[in-house]
């Protein structure tokens, strides 16, 4: 159904993989991600690193580099294609890869009660080992002088919220710095999922977070069905598209009343926190989870959709639709509202392409991109989206952005409903080849996520990176903060609305 | 522009009432919502298929003798889809909350083949609840707690590492559909003003200490409770180099809601289980 995207890989000189992704980004390609490898589980002797970078209309370029096991460095990409930048700090955490010459030699994913030394994806650090604490404290980046201030909130928040550790550098109200320490969440997923089968690590990576399960669980079906060399039925496709949508749909709504949270406007939190939930209500009638879990797997859907919830589904999200088109307007012609979330939290299109935002964030910068439509999967290339772009960067953008989407999404799940074939929806997986990687790309309700897999012996998974599209975007929060006041860095991040839960891992 | 100030204050008027009627009547749920899986011990043959396919090991099979654990189980049926005989089956129970986790594993006595002769299978002290109490003195103090804040609960939420599931199901007790206020309960955002920590999540190593004094600035009497499969057992994420299996390793635990993520109304049913102010319904 989908063509499969065209993927080639370089090897390069662990000192050529900067000019090599440089050149490639410079050429018109987004990069993707970069992942670190411990060759020693496929024959070879000693690390590498990979990068990818995704050319649109082109397909995908991969470029490896071997770095020895003793004293393993590389020159790092950062200072060439700066939003590699926290990927190369967590290959340093897990691998003890080093990145010569990247700006940021902090810890980012293993904090400091870490022992030095301890490099949990090495091959050989088995898999529930649990080091003893080390004694050494967080270095954060601030600003000192005459009339600043350093102020430090997190990581436990005072609302419903993930932890995440923000420094606030300010002179005044007027915020000079943000220091965005998170990983706090970080529970080893990729490492447990080595070694377990490649359906059995199924719902380990759909729980790399909660409310991205659809799309992360596609990119690892599809990461599945590429290395086992498996057909999956159009039903399914096109039944993976719908589920895609609804995800991307309740992740919106939702997220414009917590925009509305952010600035304490509660009527608007309340009717779309109403209308959110009656569309995870929905989701729950349809797949038996309120947020769609356990029901994508690679092959197939692992059960069918609810046959009377999917004939009354149309109809529910049509009203739905409307209902939240009405609550946007309500919001819109509040001018309090409106005041605060214009030229609040602005991120420029160079901002945002040097640090790789994605999805939303990257739309309402002027940033034209979409996988959706720029690297179709499962049914997208019948199914494109209008993408939705906006110029203004700031808080309201994203707004709107967001609101247009969340119509686009309703529009495509009527269109999936109503294009359903019928037939199976799911086929036995083929046989993985030990050794075979694949790299798929996703869009999903905050942007493009990348899954990097490679398969190990016996059908088993040897190497899994989870790329989330929050992964990409918080730097950008933290770019977006500084000259904005203290108080409305809780609008800045609703606006975002990233996890932490996939960026941590 | 004052026609849509009106309007806003006029809409919930015209809606009428969004709230659920929980916990008064049964949770509205509809067929295909998953919840913990039953098994028809008569049917069962003890073939074990169903503690192969469990992605979290929440079933035991032993001769005479099938175990699932609700603290485990993150209810993907995939044991149901699985099983040789039909004996496993979908349900949508979703009250399970508990005040100790042996109370979370549910015991069958399937004949099966593989039974031993005459003797069934020992009412085991695991799962019963007529065994000694060790912690019956723990359990009176907690009761007077629970007197104690029976009115209301103030909670502050802590995300001790999760997937975030659990914590957008905490979020919706917020919205008008479930409306939690209505118990008396409300979020703070201190925990020197908490009566009850409300944890999801594994208890990563990264969170520990941030978690640990959260623990120590709540005034006592103070009570804790754990959301959700990973919050009681590390459910997916166990053993992990990242994190423990459970914060009970770390926090003393009071309540332990199930499911993951648990729905709204599994969690009401614990925050009310916490107030002592649960009754089953009739």
């Amino acid at each position: 159904m989908a063509e499969t995207a065209t993927v080639t890989l370089t090897h390069v000189a662990a000192d050529g993989l900067a000019a090599a992704v440089g050149q490639s980004v410079a050429a018109g390609g987004r990069y993707a991600t970069l992942v670190g490898l411990d060759e020693r589980s496929v024959g070879g002797k000693g690390l590498a690193v990979e990068a990818v970078v995704m050319r649109p209309g082109l397909g995908l370029e991969r470029f490896r580099a071997d770095v020895p096991l003793e004293g393993p460095a590389y020159p790092s990409v950062t200072p060439v294609v700066p939003a590699a930048h926290w990927d190369e700090r967590e290959v340093r955490d897990l691998l003890g890869i080093v990145p010569v010459g990247h700006p940021d030699p902090r810890r980012l994913v293993l904090h400091e009660r870490w022992p030095r030394g301890y490099h949990p994806l090495r091959k050989d650090v088995p898999a529930g080992d649990r080091p003893p604490l080390a004694d050494r404290r967080f270095i954060p980046f601030e600003v000192h002088g005459e009339g600043a201030y350093t102020l430090p909130v997190g990581p436990i928040h005072a609302g419903i919220i993930e932890p995440g550790h923000f420094r606030f550098s300010a002179i005044g109200e007027r915020v000079l710095h943000l220091d965005a320490r998170l990983f706090f969440t970080h529970r080893g997923i990729e490492k447990l999922a080595e070694g377990r089968t490649l359906e059995g690590a199924t719902p380990l990576i759909e729980r790399a977070c909660g409310v991205c399960g659809v799309a992360h669980g596609i990119a690892w079906a599809q990461a599945v069905e590429a290395v086992t060399v498996t057909e999956v039925p159009a039903r399914a496709l096109v039944a993976r598209v719908l589920l895609a949508e609804l995800e991307r749909l309740y992740n919106h709504v939702g997220d414009l009343g917590n925009m509305c949270a952010g600035i304490g406007f509660a009527s608007g939190v309340a009717r779309l926190g109403l209308l959110r939930e009656r569309l995870v209500r929905a989701n729950d009638g349809l797949t038996g989870h309120r947020y769609l879990a356990g029901i994508v797997v690679p092959g197939g859907l692992a059960r069918s959709l609810d046959e009377a919830a999917l004939a009354a589904l149309p109809a529910l999200v049509a009203g739905i639709e409307t209902e939240v088109a009405g609550a946007i307007r309500a919001i819109v012609r509040s001018d309090g509202v409106m005041a605060r979330f214009r030229a609040t939290g602005v991120v420029s299109a160079e901002t945002a392409l040097a640090l790789g935002a994605t999805g939303v964030a990257a739309r309402a910068s002027g940033i034209d991109a979409d996988l959706r439509r720029d690297l179709p999967y499962a049914a997208y290339g019948e199914m494109a989206p209008s993408v939705v772009t906006a110029s203004g960067g700031d808080a309201a953008a994203r707004f709107h952005v967001r609101a247009q989407e969340a119509t686009e999404s309703a529009r495509i799940v009527l269109e999936a409903a109503g294009r359903l074939p019928a037939g199976d929806e799911r086929v036995p997986l083929g046989r993985a080849t030990a050794g075979d990687v694949a790299v798929t790309g996703v869009e999903g309700p905050r942007g493009a996520s990348w899954l990097w897999l490679r398969a190990g012996a016996d059908g088993t998974v040897d190497r899994v990176r989870l790329r989330s599209a929050s992964f990409a975007n918080w730097p950008v929060v933290a770019a977006a903060v500084p000259g904005n006041l203290v108080p409305d860095f809780p609008l800045i991040n609703k606006s975002f609305e990233l996890c932490y839960a996939c960026t941590d891992r | 522009m004052p026609l849509d100030v009106l309007d806003r204050y006029l809409r919930p008027l015209r809606r009428g009432r969004a709230t659920s009627g929980y916990p008064t009547a049964a949770p509205d749920l509809a067929p295909a919502a998953r919840g913990l899986p039953v098994l028809d011990p008569a049917a069962c043959d003890l073939t074990g298929a169903c503690v192969a396919a469990c992605p979290t090991g929440a079933i035991e099979a032993a001769p005479g003798a099938w175990r699932l654990d609700a603290g485990k189980c993150v209810m993907c049926d995939a044991c149901v889809a699985v099983c040789p005989t039909g004996a496993l089956h979908h349900a949508s129970g979703i009250e399970l909350a508990a005040r100790r986790r042996r109370e979370l594993v549910v015991l069958q006595q399937p004949a099966g083949p593989r039974a031993p002769q005459g003797e069934p299978a020992s009412a085991d002290d695991e799962a019963g609840g007529t065994a000694v109490d060790l912690d019956a003195a723990g359990l009176r103090l907690a009761e007077a707690i629970r007197r104690g804040v029976g009115r209301s609960l103030h909670v502050r939420h802590l995300d001790a590492g999760s997937c975030n599931g659990c914590d957008w199901e905490v979020n919706a007790l917020l919205n008008p559909y479930h409306d939690v206020q209505r118990f008396g309960v409300d979020f703070v955002a201190s925990p020197r003003h908490a009566d009850v920590l409300l944890v999801t999540g594994t208890m990563t190593r990264n969170l520990e200490e941030a978690a640990v004094r959260t623990y120590e600035a709540m005034p006592e009497p103070r009570l804790v409770i754990a959301v959700g499969a990973c919050a009681i057992s590390g459910g997916v994420f166990a053993g992990s180099y990242a994190g423990r299996d459970g914060i009970g390793e770390v926090l003393p635990v009071d309540v332990l809601i199930p499911g993951c993520p648990p729905r709204p109304e599994a969690l009401i049913q614990g925050l009310l289980l916490a107030m002592d102010r649960w009754r089953p319904r009739a």
